[in-house]
């Protein structure tokens, strides 16, 4: 239907628009520019391109330094590499202070082409959250990619943004505008809610829309900022519905689901069920590949929430959804 | 003369807070900080152009205790240049004080860089260095780093990379004390040939005795000739320096003072039976 695009092709570009009316964005690279295609940003503002070659902990102290002198450095490279291998560095270099660097994690998730475990970020969310002053975003597609980009940069403090590797759909509308702390609805719906966020939203929403037909009325929430979360939308979501699935391109421990979690437990206890790689490494392989291996298909997704819904309604004493599952 | 005899002075009174503030407080690494004593009065009153007035001075040369846990002495310094009141030297270590067992940037006046995390401050030096020459500005970069940090594989990475770009803004000192937490450095960890190490990595290396604030003063004189490369002063040290009971052991690194220690190191320091006698009784007040 729509024109699939990666968010990672985008970056570069985005980032030179933002540059050419700010005189303070920097990029600085570990040896990813090709990959990450910021190439044109390097062509057009070579003063401003730094590149430290394979050496992500200098990377992120040099980033840290270029923000004392009021430069806004933006850091790219995988997730992994970032929250993983430059964890301390990001803590107490960058975090500690509030300084004002950008962390693009790329190629997060489960989907790295065939790279498999060594470059799959499947901890990232629950090391970067839990990291003070930290924000953790993650844009679904190229339209938020850019809402998102825009926000870090006028934002002073850390930042961190996880962005898939493959292309997706458009989910959000051209006039979208993205809001610190604010998720969106996909869908509306009363019967139970959906929470992902980027790349799996595509899954997300192929299952809604098999349940729908099944006269299973789905609210599919993108939770874009991960760290603010939209703890009102979570609250008003366990309220209406009863109920939330989380879809998580993470280890379920620690990722969105939990998130959710934390805030439903502290505020308006529900049952949520959480869909994400079950504490395991990931593995080389395609998207299909994985998605079928790690149980994150639309056909997943939608029997895990019949299941919930049955097992809500087996718990409520209802029957209503009963003729679905059968 | 008088100009040496004042920074001797000044790393002399460092000491004495050092001592003073850790015996204060309770514990805190007294080794690290007094080996620094000379380094430090040198940069901050001959070397570094600073305005003791603001220490916010936007075009003032930079100064990054990478080594973190020596900030006692850096915190010393910033009493003596008035970046902040003496008073404040007796809250260390207290949970809201600005002077944390690491320096925090943000909290006190006069730190550049968070650090205590080893082998981290010298990458951010460098992003400093490369910020003042990208926004054409003539400041100057100091990172002091440890010998016993140098194990760290991050001060590699950044030793590359400012050979890479050529830093001549960017100056380390190490404190070449020769221990680290638990040993002497080359039981821990062997670092010789540091020299050949520094100069294969494309940096102007010199060595110099960093108690002796002459030495000290020349080094960074030559320094300032050195173009195209990155500069490391290699300053011989002695952990625990000036406090007899543990000078030049590994049980420097971390003290929490007897009385009678206190008393012993105050005199070694040159302190009179008066200032010894007030002093003792104000820790004894406050237990």
């Amino acid at each position: 239907m729509c024109e699939r695009k990666a968010p990672r092709d985008f970056i570069g570009p985005i980032l030179l628009a933002l540059a050419e009316h700010n005189p303070n964005i920097v990029l600085v690279d570990a040896d990813f520019r090709v990959a990450s295609k910021i190439t044109s940003f390097q062509d057009r503002f070579p003063d401003r391109f730094i590149e430290v070659g394979i050496a992500e902990q200098n990377m992120m102290g040099i980033a840290a330094g270029l923000s004392t002198v009021g430069y806004i450095p933006v850091v790219s490279t995988i997730a992994t590499f970032i929250s993983r291998r430059a964890c301390d560095q990001v803590t107490t270099s960058i975090a500690l202070s509030g300084l004002n660097v950008k962390l693009l994690g790329l190629y997060a998730g489960l989907f790295v082409g065939k790279n498999g475990a060594s470059h799959q970020s499947l901890e990232d969310i629950a090391i970067m959250r839990a990291i003070a002053n930290m924000v953790v975003l993650q844009p679904a597609d190229v339209v938020e990619t850019k809402q998102m980009l825009e926000f870090a940069v006028k934002y002073h403090g850390p930042v961190y943004i996880r962005i898939g590797r493959d292309p997706v759909p458009q989910f959000l509308p051209d006039d979208y505008r993205f809001q610190l702390g604010k998720s969106i609805n996909l869908r509306d719906g009363n019967d139970v809610t959906l929470i992902s966020y980027g790349d799996l939203l595509e899954e997300t929403l192929l299952a809604s829309d098999h349940l729908a037909k099944k006269g299973v009325q789905c609210r599919v929430i993108n939770m874009s900022s991960i760290k603010p979360i939209d703890e009102q939308a979570i609250i008003l979501a366990a309220e209406e519905t009863g109920g939330i699935v989380t879809v998580d391109n993470h280890n379920i421990y620690g990722g969105v689901g939990s998130a959710v979690c934390e805030v439903v437990a502290e505020n308006k206890p529900v049952k949520v069920k959480r869909i994400g790689v079950r504490d395991v490494f990931g593995k080389s392989g395609t998207e299909e590949q994985m998605r079928k291996k790690f149980g994150l298909t639309a056909m997943d997704i939608e029997q895990v929430v019949l299941r919930f819904i049955s097992q809500r309604n087996h718990h409520e004493n209802k029957s209503i959804f009963n003729d679905v599952i059968n | 003369m008088n100009d040496i005899r004042k920074l001797e002075d000044i790393a002399n009174r460092v000491r004495i807070n050092v001592v003073k503030m850790i015996a204060h407080s309770g514990i805190g690494h007294a080794g690290g900080a007094s080996s620094i004593a000379e380094i430090l009065s040198v940069l901050y009153f001959r070397e570094m152009n600073i305005d003791p007035t603001n220490p916010k001075y936007e075009d003032r040369d930079r100064f990054i205790l990478s080594k973190g846990h020596g900030c006692p002495a850096l915190y010393a310094i910033f009493a003596e240049i008035g970046f902040i009141p003496e008073s404040m030297l007796w809250t260390l270590h207290n949970i809201d004080s600005p002077l944390q067992m690491h320096p925090e940037l943000g909290l006190c006046p006069g730190i550049e860089m968070s650090t205590g995390a080893l082998g981290q401050g010298l990458s951010a030096g460098i992003g400093m260095a490369l910020g003042a020459r990208m926004r054409k500005k003539d400041f100057r970069v100091f990172v002091l780093i440890g010998d016993g940090e140098s194990n760290e594989g991050q001060i590699w990475e950044a030793a590359m990379s400012a050979a890479k770009f050529k830093l001549d803004n960017l100056v380390v000192i190490m404190d070449n004390n020769k221990f680290s937490l638990s040993d002497r450095t080359q039981e821990v960890m062997p670092l010789e040939p540091m020299t050949d190490k520094w100069a294969s990595f494309g940096w102007f290396v010199s060595e110099v005795d960093g108690h002796a604030v002459p030495e000290l003063i020349q080094a960074f004189e030559n320094v300032r000739q050195r173009k195209g490369k990155p500069s490391i002063i290699i300053a011989h040290t002695m952990k625990g320096r000036g406090i007899p009971s543990v000078e030049n052991k590994a049980e420097s690194h971390s003290i929490s003072f007897t009385v009678d220690q206190t008393s012993e190191t105050l005199y070694a320091l040159g302190c009179s039976r008066d200032q010894v006698t007030r002093f003792i009784q104000k820790i004894e007040e406050k237990k």
